[in-house]
Parts: C-alpha cells; structure tokens; sequence
C-alpha cells in the first residue's frame, strides 16, 4: 500500500499551549490517501486539539502541516475547506428546521440563487448514495432524521464541499452498533476511493475493526505509531495509559461498612431525551471509596446527577440507608446527609458571581445556622462561617467577600469540598474532584477524601482521570456506554484490564 | 347589492391601507430575527423613519426625498442595534427597547425645535406626499359589475408604499428561500455554528438582517407620514411596530402568513373604527371595540402559550454568537 | 483573561461614565434643535431642584421612577426582563381605583386607603404573575408577552374608563374622583407646594422590603441563584420555576407603587395613561441603579430630576419639549444596558495597568 506519493497530512512537531498546560508536545503524524488511521488516546491526550489546529480552529503555537508534500497554513475552517479538509464533529453542525439538500449546500450553494445548486447537490446526493451506501432522503427535515442518519448528512456535506481529508471526531459515542456498523462500512467504501479518513476515538475495538494505521496519544505527546495488524488491543490499551508511577498513596484494603447507598436498575436520560444510564446497579459501603472510572461521556455524569437529584431518573430507584429517595430534590437528599460535589464546578459548584460566602452556602441557604432575628440571613455570620471554612480548608486567599470567580480552580474546589463536607454527610457523591486543580491543590482534595473514608463515610467518586480513580478507590467500577462493564479491586487494580474495559473492549 | 358595497368596499380599502406599514414592519422583523437578532425596536425605528421622512418631504417638497431620508434615519438606528447585538453581543431586547425611547424622545425634540408647530411638523401637500394611485383603466373596469367596483375600489386608489409593501412580500420570500443568502441568513437564526462551519460569517449576515429590517421600518415610518398621513405628530406610530411583532409571531416568521395576518389585523382595525360608538344590537351598550384592538396581543399570548397551534420562533434569536471553544 | 473591574469603578465609575456620555450626545441633539446645551442643562437644573416646589416635584417623580425600577430590578435578579411595568401598573391602578369607588363613602379614610394599596398591589402582581406563569410552565418568552399584556391591560382601561367607570354626565374618560387619598407630604410639614405625597415613604419601604427579601432571606437567595446561574438552582434543590413567577409577582405589585403615588397621591381618580411612560423608565433606572435597591433609588432620583427638568425646560426654553428628557433616557438605557462591553474593557485595561 505504501506508495512513492506524499501523505495527504503530515503534522511535524506541532505545538500548543494553552496557559500553563501543554495540550500538544511537538506532535507529529503521517496520514496517507487510501487509509483509515485511528488517533487514540484518553481524555485530554491531546487528539482534540490536534484536529481543531488541522481544521483552522486555532493555530499551533510551532510545528508545520504539510498537504499533500507542500507547506499549508490553515487559518480557519475555509482555509481547510480549499485544502480539502473537512470535519465531522461530535455535536453535529446541522441546521435542524432545514431539508438535508440545503444542508448539505449550505457554504458551497454554488451562485447566488438555489435552483441551478440544489439540482447539483441532489445529483451529487444520489451519485454519493450510490457510490458509498450514504442513502438520505434529500428532501427530509434534519431534525426528523435519527442520530445515524444525521452523521450521514454531516459526512455528505463534507464530501459535497469536495473533501479528501475526513477527520471523524468520536462518531459513534451517539450510534447505536448497527449504525456504527454502517458508518464503518462507508469508511471503507470512501478509504477505497483513495480518500484519506482520520477516525478519532478511545474505543479500541473501533480502532482494531476499522482502521489500517493507529497513532496513539498521552499526555499531550504522540507515544506510538502501528500498523493494526501488527498491534492488538491489548498493547494500544497499555501505550494509551502508559506505565503509572508505582502509587504511592493506594489506600489501604478497607474493611467496608453495611451497604448505605443502593443503586438498582438505573436508567437516566439527558436533556436531548438519549439514554444515557442504561440500567447501573452499584452499591456504596460505609468506609470505602467507590470509583466509577471511564471515559468522559459514557453516562457517568448523568448518573451522579440523577443519584444526587438533579435529574429525575427515567426508572430505577436509589436508595439510602434502605429507604427509597429517588427523584427527592437535592435540598431534600441534602438534609438526609447526602452531599454532592459537583462535576461541573462553575455551572453547579458555586456560582461565579456571588461572593465567596455566598457560594459557600449554596444549597444549605436556608440553614438557621445564619440566621437571626425575623429568620434573616445575617451577612455577618454567612462571612463569619466562610472565614472559618477557608481558614480550616486553606483556602486561599481567605477573603470571603472576594468574588467566587476570582478563586483559582483548586481553591474554588476546596471551598465547594469543605461546603459540603462540613455537615459530615454519610454519602458523599464527589464528580472530577480536581479537574483544573494544579498538583499541589490534588494532592490536598485528595487527602481530604482519604480522610473522609478512614472517619467511616461512604465516598461514591466519579473521575474520567485514571490516576485520581487509582489512588483513591476501594473498589472500582468501569462505565461505558451506560453500562456497568467491570468491577475491581482498588488496592491492586489491574491496569490493563481496567483500560481495556474502560475502551470498551473487554467484558 | 350596492349597499352591501357602499359598506365593504371602504373597510377593504381601509384593510389594505393599514395592513400596509403592518407588513413592512413585520417583514423587517422578520428579516432581522431570521437572522438570530431580536428586534423589539420596530416602533422606534418606524417613527423615527415617519419623521424624517415628513420633516424632509415637507423642507423638499418631494416625498421621495422625504422616503430617502426615512430609510436613512432609520437605518442608522438599526446600525446601532446591530453594532450593540452583534459586535458587542449585548442585551437585544435591551438595545431594541432603548432605540425605541431614544426614537421618541429624538422625534418629539426635533420636530418641535425645527418646526415650531407643537411637535408636529407642516402639513404636506403635493408632490410632498405619496398621492393616491388609481387603478390603470379604472374607468373601464368599473364597468364591470361588482368585481368591477371591488378592483377599482380596494385594490386601486392606494399610495405607493402600500404597493410596495404588497410586493414585498413574494420578493422576501423569494429572497429568503430561493437565494444563496436567504439559505444563509435563515440558517444564521437557526444554527449560527453550522454557518462559521462552513466557512461563512455569522457576524456579516446578522449586521445584513438587522440593516434590511432598518431599511423596511424606514419605508414602513414614510407610508404612515407621507402617504397614510399628510404630516409627522408625535407619538404617530401608535404602537404599530409592537402590533408588527405580534403578526410575526402569529405568522411563525414566515413572508406569507405574514401577510394574511397583517391583513387579518388590518381588517380588525378597519372594523373597530366602524364600530366606534354603534351599540351592540339588542344590549343597547357600545360595541367594546377595545376588545377588538386587543385581539392581536391576546392571539399572540395564545399561540406562545402553546394552548393553540404554537409559534417558534428560529432556535438562535436572542442568542449572541461566540465562537465555541 | 478575566479582567475585573474594581467595585467602586463598577458600582459609581462606570455609570456615571455611561450617565455622561449620554448627556454629552444628548447636548448634541440640543445644539441640532438650535438650543444652548448649556443653557438646558441650567434650566434643567433649576428645574429640578431650583426650589422647594420643584424639590417636591422632582420627589414625586422620582417615586414612580422608585417604584418602577424596582419591579423591573427584581425581575432582572431573576434573570427575567419585565418590559410589563406599564401594564401591571395599569392593571393595579384599576384595582385600587375598584376599592375607593366602592368603599370611600363607607369605610374610614384610613383603612379604605390601605385597602385600596393593597388591592393595587394584589392586582399587579396578579397580573405580572400571569407571563412569569407563561414563563415557567409553557415557556413563552416573558419580554414578548409582557409587551403584549401592556397593549391588552391599555385596550381593558381604555374600555372601562370609556364606558363603565366614567363619571356619567362627563366626557373625560375619568372616574369621579375619590373621596380621600394619600395625604401630600406638605401635611407633615415639607416646604412647598408639590404633589409628593406618602408614596414617597412608601416606595423607600419598599426598597428596603426588596433588599431584605432578595439579600437577606434564603428565599431571596434562591431567587438570585435562578436568576445568575439556572443550573445550579438544580443543584441546590431550588424551584426555578415557582421562582419565577413569584418574581413576576413582586415586580406587578412593585409596579402598582405607580398608581398609588399617581392616583391615591395626587390625581384621586382614574385617568387613562396615568404611568406617563414611568414603566419603561424603570428600566433605565434598574440598569443603571445595578439592579440593587440603593442604585434604583438614586438613580430614580436622578430621573425624577429629569422628569421635573424635563416639564420645566419645556416651560423655559419653548423649543424643546419635555419628550427631550427621553433622549436621555434613551441613550442610558443603550450606554448601560446595550453597550455595556464597550466601556468595561478600557476601563479595566486602564485601571489594571
């Protein structure tokens, strides 16, 4: 296959810094015409980035992209468009009240009145169809389409707009395995034709099904380069996560109290209506830290949101100490000692505009701990309790009227952890504790769990980081794809398992 | 037969020629919120456009001069809102409700200062005014019994702008679903993200939907002071742009219901005037033709309400476009 | 990345910027009418504050203004934009003028006068209640419906007042007028001749009523919660919705503060249009007051002002109407409201450096 004409892309040491964190690190790739090449990596590698920069999101800080042999600089998405790069991203760029023809001709109409254009998009439509298995109805609305459908629409507006390079971002994290099945099969119609397909994903049983060349990236930096067939899943499940530093901080094994948290049968849907929870039964002891590992968007954010009443469950019951609390809200479950650290610290945690104090009573607003006479809240004893939370929790700096966006994330984080724990809650329901949070700021939220658990308080931790997941837990459970797939041991955790489950690709 | 006419034939008339600024205005909503901008601002736009349009008819003599200088004013004011809405991506409805006070306050102030006649400005004659329009052969087509009279009667005999505003109606449409920038423009309102995919500028297209409506509540404000009226007095629009917004509501932002719901609010008008003062038959009490003005703001509180049929407004109005990311 | 102004620049230098910008273009539109800018500013000042009468009436005014940017303050730290105050205050004044037509001849001054305030108020805040509800539970924008429910509220008085509540025997579309009223504050002794009345105390009560709720009760807090960031009220356990049209309420009921200070305070009866365009002032005074209680005071000060020096310029100068204070107005709620980013970052890029 190897052929004497230049690769369609070649990246040579692209660079890309994003404040202090290094996103790209002199990354270089080789993707040639005729070749589905997977780029795989866990969340955060670096892939994202990687294919914003190849489609003029934003530019790389150094390095240089090379189309066809000739130097390109790709200052935005038409730019890629005249190279003839084109996207598919993971959240669909479709007009939705619109008929598939007019997506598909939207930016590329073809003169200034429609008809002469829509009667080439629709021969261009039957002639794709026919070529690849990309059958739509032309004239059927976007938004009555189904998910797999829709992904057909944004793959025929790519190769309208005369694309030779298709760079798939995570495409199947919405199919079902049948559609899933079909996509693969017009991948390879279209590698057939000479073009060249980019699949980004960190589902290794895609990569080992569907590709021919799979690069691999951690931390930033591309780790190995493989021919498929010479690789297996079990070896690209290892270079995506990499040999870990011996932990030195793994929890000793616990000896777990009675069951205080059941989950049983969940199903969870998001608020485009798609099941994301797809029926997760666990159970939380009394001392012990339960992880819930997995790759960002397999349901595990649903999951906590449902467990801590932010969402009504679609079925499924959850209960605490034996007693049902499903779809209680969240002040309710709150008062029955159940307390949630947020995923999503800015939107939920706290609320950025709001002084400090202020964040630091959120959701326990109504405690007569600050109230005075008529039942008013008195801003002095609010400040006076934000003092003393900061000052136990190191908070810094320790200013309480100081706005909460002015925090940095692990001080926001440890504000938002000391608000919850301070009622000492038997369940702690705790999402990406230190997502954004700098070494030193992890190192002491993740002391504070251990300390949580060693008092005899259930932790139920929810983390796409593997590390966080590793040096905390008890017991680990692997989510993908809604689904409970695995359980581990903490303290001796295998990696390799755990990775090969966490991509799908072991049960 | 000819009494039944001697009835109609006035109200029908009268339908059109209110209906008229109604479409302009709703069009330019129209244009401006398939654009993503919300445009609460119609009634500023329109009498600020109604009184350069008067002020600079009567200085000139000439009403095109007169509709040259409403288009102006009234772009201008549109410029800002776009400048607020999309440069700077603040408040639409803030920016559109303060074009709409600033509109008034600057209207009554300069009408008063420059012409000292109470705020009002001189009443126009002549070529200062858009004169009627009779109906081409209307003396031959009167002949023709009752379609005849009908023709000659309403559809004849109107100002131009009240032609103009009925033939924009097929041209927005035809701009809008069968040109290159229509496609674009709707999917700005609909999608702007899929629109920067693609290559195109969401920016340049909101600025090009806020101007055209600018231009349309220009030529709406010089219809209802140089044609429908001979002069500019404050406070002349009455709440038409408001009543504008309503119709586009009814209309589900689209050119032609557009056009059958100013005209259903036109009719509304025309028939509470007639109604002024005649008691109900029976009750001996007057016809509550408050309730009859009322009816456009109630039917569009139905329909957003949902309870009947449902009005959607494009997904992205109200909605600042920041690049994602 | 994330400038930040300081407070005092948020809170006093920045409007005051924005205040002076829009009476510098505002001087521009005078010079266009063939004025002296400065000659209107003097008379506007004289106007307002020149004497005692003028004190009084610029007090009077600045109450509705009070009244009207705090119901639109409210609904703003719910996150909603009340463009309704025209109408719940329509709708109040209907309410309380109910109460004194039916009861003034037979109930003490006293109680009738409290029970028509609160009567105003239950029927503005029934009526703001109504788009909050449309909001919350069938999603129609509030701004649209609330522009609707003014038109509506104007047709339902223009109605009444035309042909039910008029005074028989009279043209005016006017009720007769009330037996009592609100006492003007000159009984208690303020200098002058002038309309302001006890509606003034009540509209700072008031105020401090806003502050209190929406600062210092948990259910303030929540409100605030729903208006600033709607996630997190999920995460807090809190009822967006219920919010919502409990705010709507407030803000009718806030609104009704107009026709209590118009109608009990200083017409004593129902007249149409009675607001005077105060509903849509309140929006300028809330943007620029920052939406908090002691802003909207001074701000609605500061338009009472214009109010007064308004009708006053227009007595002085004859070439300018008192619609010129609209410019102001106009341009406030566009420097404030709409172009509020134009300023922030040179001021913040000026005051880091």
């Amino acid at each position: 296959m190897t052929s004497a004409a230049p690769p369609a892309i070649e990246c040579r040491g692209i660079t890309k810094r994003f404040g202090h964190v290094l996103a790209n690190d002199a990354v270089d790739l080789v993707v040639h015409r005729g070749s589905i090449h997977g780029v795989i990596g866990e969340n955060g590698a670096g892939k994202s980035t990687l294919m914003a920069i190849l489609h003029g999101f934003y530019p790389a800080d150094s390095g240089e992209i090379l189309v066809d042999g000739r130097k390109v600089s790709i200052d935005d998405s038409a730019d890629a468009a005249r190279l003839g790069i084109e996207m598919v991203h993971q959240h669909f760029m479709l007009v939705e009240p619109f008929r598939v023809v007019e997506n598909v001709m939207l930016g590329a109409e073809g003169g200034a009145l429609l008809k002469h254009g829509e009667a080439e998009a629709r021969a261009a439509l039957k002639r794709l169809a026919e070529e690849y298995g990309l059958a739509v109805d032309p004239d059927a609305r976007v938004e009555d389409l189904p998910v797999g459908a829709r992904q057909r629409v944004e793959i025929l507006k790519a190769l309208y707009r005369g694309a030779e390079v298709l760079i798939l971002d995570e495409p199947t994290g919405v199919l079902t395995p049948q559609e899933a099945d079909d996509l693969f099969r017009v991948l390879r119609a279209l590698r057939d034709e000479g073009k060249a397909i980019i699949l980004i994903t960190h589902k290794l049983r895609e990569v080992m099904a569907v590709t021919d060349r799979v690069s691999v990236m951690r931390g930033g930096k591309m780790v190995a380069h493989r021919e498929t067939s010479e690789t297996s899943a079990a070896e690209l499940g290892e270079l995506m996560i990499g040999r870990r530093p011996a932990a030195a901080q793994r929890p000793a094994p616990s000896a777990p109290g009675p069951e205080i948290l059941a989950v049983e049968d969940l199903r969870v849907r998001d608020n485009a209506g798609v099941e994301r929870v797809r029926g997760v039964s666990l159970a939380l002891h009394a001392g012990e830290i339960l992880g819930i590992a997995g790759v960002a968007g397999n349901g595990q954010t649903e999951l906590l949101e449902a467990v801590s009443g932010m969402r009504a469950p679609e079925s499924g019951t959850v209960r605490l100490r034996g007693e049902p609390i499903t779809g209680l809200d969240a002040a309710a479950l709150r008062r029955l000692g159940l307390a949630h650290v947020p995923e999503d610290r800015l939107r939920h945690g706290l609320i950025p505009e709001f002084e400090a104090c202020e964040s630091a009573i959120l959701g326990y607003h109504g405690d007569p701990a600050w109230r005075r006479f008529l039942g008013l809240v008195s801003g002095r004893k609010v400040e006076a309790h934000a003092a003393r939370l900061m000052r136990e929790n190191d908070v810094r700096p320790a200013l309480p009227r100081l706005r909460s966006s002015l925090f940095s994330g692990g001080n926001q984080q440890k504000l938002i952890l000391a608000r919850e724990m301070e009622r000492e809650p038997d369940v702690l329901l705790v999402g990406q504790p230190t997502r954004g949070v700098d070494i030193g700021g992890i190192e002491a939220i993740h002391e504070r769990l251990r300390g949580w658990r060693r008092a005899g308080k259930a932790v139920l931790l929810v983390s796409v980081e593997l590390d966080e997941i590793l040096a905390l837990s008890d017991r680990i459970l692997v989510i993908f794809d809604g689904r409970i797939v695995g359980e581990l041991p903490g303290g001796a955790a295998d990696e390799r398992r755990l990775g090969l489950l966490m991509a799908g690709a072991a049960a | 037969m000819e009494a039944t006419l001697d009835l109609v034939v006035p109200i029908l008339a009268a339908t059109l020629r209110v209906a008229a600024p109604l479409i302009l205005a709703a069009l330019a909503g129209l244009f401006a919120e398939r654009s993503g901008v919300v445009d609460v601002g119609l009634e500023g736009k329109m009498l600020f456009a109604a009184f350069a349009a008067a002020a600079t008819a009567a200085v000139t003599g000439s009403a095109w001069a007169g509709l040259g200088a409403a288009i102006l004013a009234s772009s201008a004011l549109a410029l800002i809102h776009a400048f607020a809405c999309v440069t700077l991506r603040g408040s639409q409805v803030v920016s559109g409700m303060a074009i709409n006070v600033l509109a008034a306050g600057l209207s009554a102030t300069l009408a008063l200062a420059w012409f000292r006649q109470g705020g009002q400005t001189p009443p126009l004659t002549g070529a200062a005014r858009f004169a009627p329009i009779p109906l081409p052969g209307a003396e031959w087509i009167a002949e023709v019994p009752l379609l005849g009279r009908l023709l000659v009667g309403v559809v004849g005999g109107h100002a131009m702008p009240v032609y103009v505003a009925f033939a924009l109606v097929p041209l927005a449409a035809f701009v809008l679903w069968r040109t290159r920038f229509g496609l674009r423009l709707r999917a700005c309102g609909e999608n702007p993200g899929a629109v920067d995919a693609a290559g195109v500028s969401v920016a340049r297209l909101r600025y090009a939907g806020v101007l055209i409506a600018g231009v349309l509540c220009g030529i709406a404000g010089a219809a209802i002071s140089t044609a429908q009226g001979a002069q500019f007095s404050p406070e002349m629009t009455a709440g038409r742009g408001f009543i504008a917004l309503a119709a586009l509501i009814v209309a589900n932002w689209k050119p032609w219901p557009v056009l059958w719901t100013c005209l259903g609010f036109g009719l509304l008008d025309a028939v509470a005037i007639r109604l002024q003062g005649v008691p109900v038959p029976g009750l001996g009490v007057p016809f509550p033709v408050q309730a009859i003005q009322a009816l456009p703001y109630v039917l569009t509180v139905i329909l957003l309400a949902g309870f009947v049929g449902r009005a959607t407004a494009p997904r992205a109005a109200g909605v600042p476009y920041v690049k994602e990311r | 990345m994330n400038r930040e102004l300081p407070r005092w620049a948020d809170l006093a230098l920045l409007p005051a910027l924005n205040l002076l910008l829009a009476l510098g273009v505002s001087a521009l539109v005078v010079l266009a009418a063939g004025e002296s800018p400065a000659a209107a500013l003097q008379a506007l000042a004289i106007g307002s504050f020149g004497s005692w009468d003028s004190v009084g009436y610029t007090l009077f005014y600045a109450t509705d203004m009070a009244f009207a940017g705090l119901a639109v303050a409210i609904a703003f730290k719910c996150g909603l934009f009340n463009i309704g105050v025209e109408g719940q205050a329509a709708i109040g004044g209907l309410g309380l003028a109910l109460v004194m037509l039916g009861l003034d001849s037979t109930l003490p001054a006293a109680l009738v006068v409290i029970l028509a305030v609160a009567a105003g108020a239950l029927a503005g805040a029934a009526y703001g209640a109504i788009p909050g509800w449309l909001q919350a539970r069938r999603g129609s924008h509030v701004v649209i419906t609330t522009i609707m429910f003014n038109f509506i509220a104007a047709s339902l008085l223009v109605y009444l007042l035309v042909n039910v509540l008029i005074e028989p025997g009279q043209m005016a579309p006017e009720t007769r007028r009330f037996a009592v009223g609100l006492p003007p504050l000159s009984d208690f002794g303020f200098p002058g001749r002038s309309p302001v009345n006890l509606a003034l105390p009540l509209a700072l009560l008031a105020a401090l009523a806003v502050w209190v709720l929406v600062w210092r009760t948990p259910w303030g807090y929540g409100l605030r919660v729903v208006g600033s960031n709607p996630d997190a009220a999920a995460y807090a356990g809190i009822d967006q919705g219920r919010r919502i049209i409990a705010a709507m309420a407030i803000s009718g009921a806030l609104a009704a503060g107009i026709a209590v200070n118009e109608l009990l305070g200083s017409q004593d009866k129902l007249i149409l249009n009675f607001t005077g365009g105060a509903g849509f002032t309140g929006i300028a005074v809330a943007l620029m007051g920052r939406n908090h209680p002691v802003g909207v005071l001074l701000a609605a000060l500061l338009f009472g002002a214009l109010a007064q020096g308004g009708a006053e310029l227009a007595f002085e100068m004859p070439d300018l109407p008192r619609e010129t204070v609209m410019v102001v107005q106009g341009l406030v709620i566009l420097f404030t409201g709409a172009l509020g980013a134009l300023f922030r970052a040179p001021l913040s890029r000026l005051l880091g450096a």
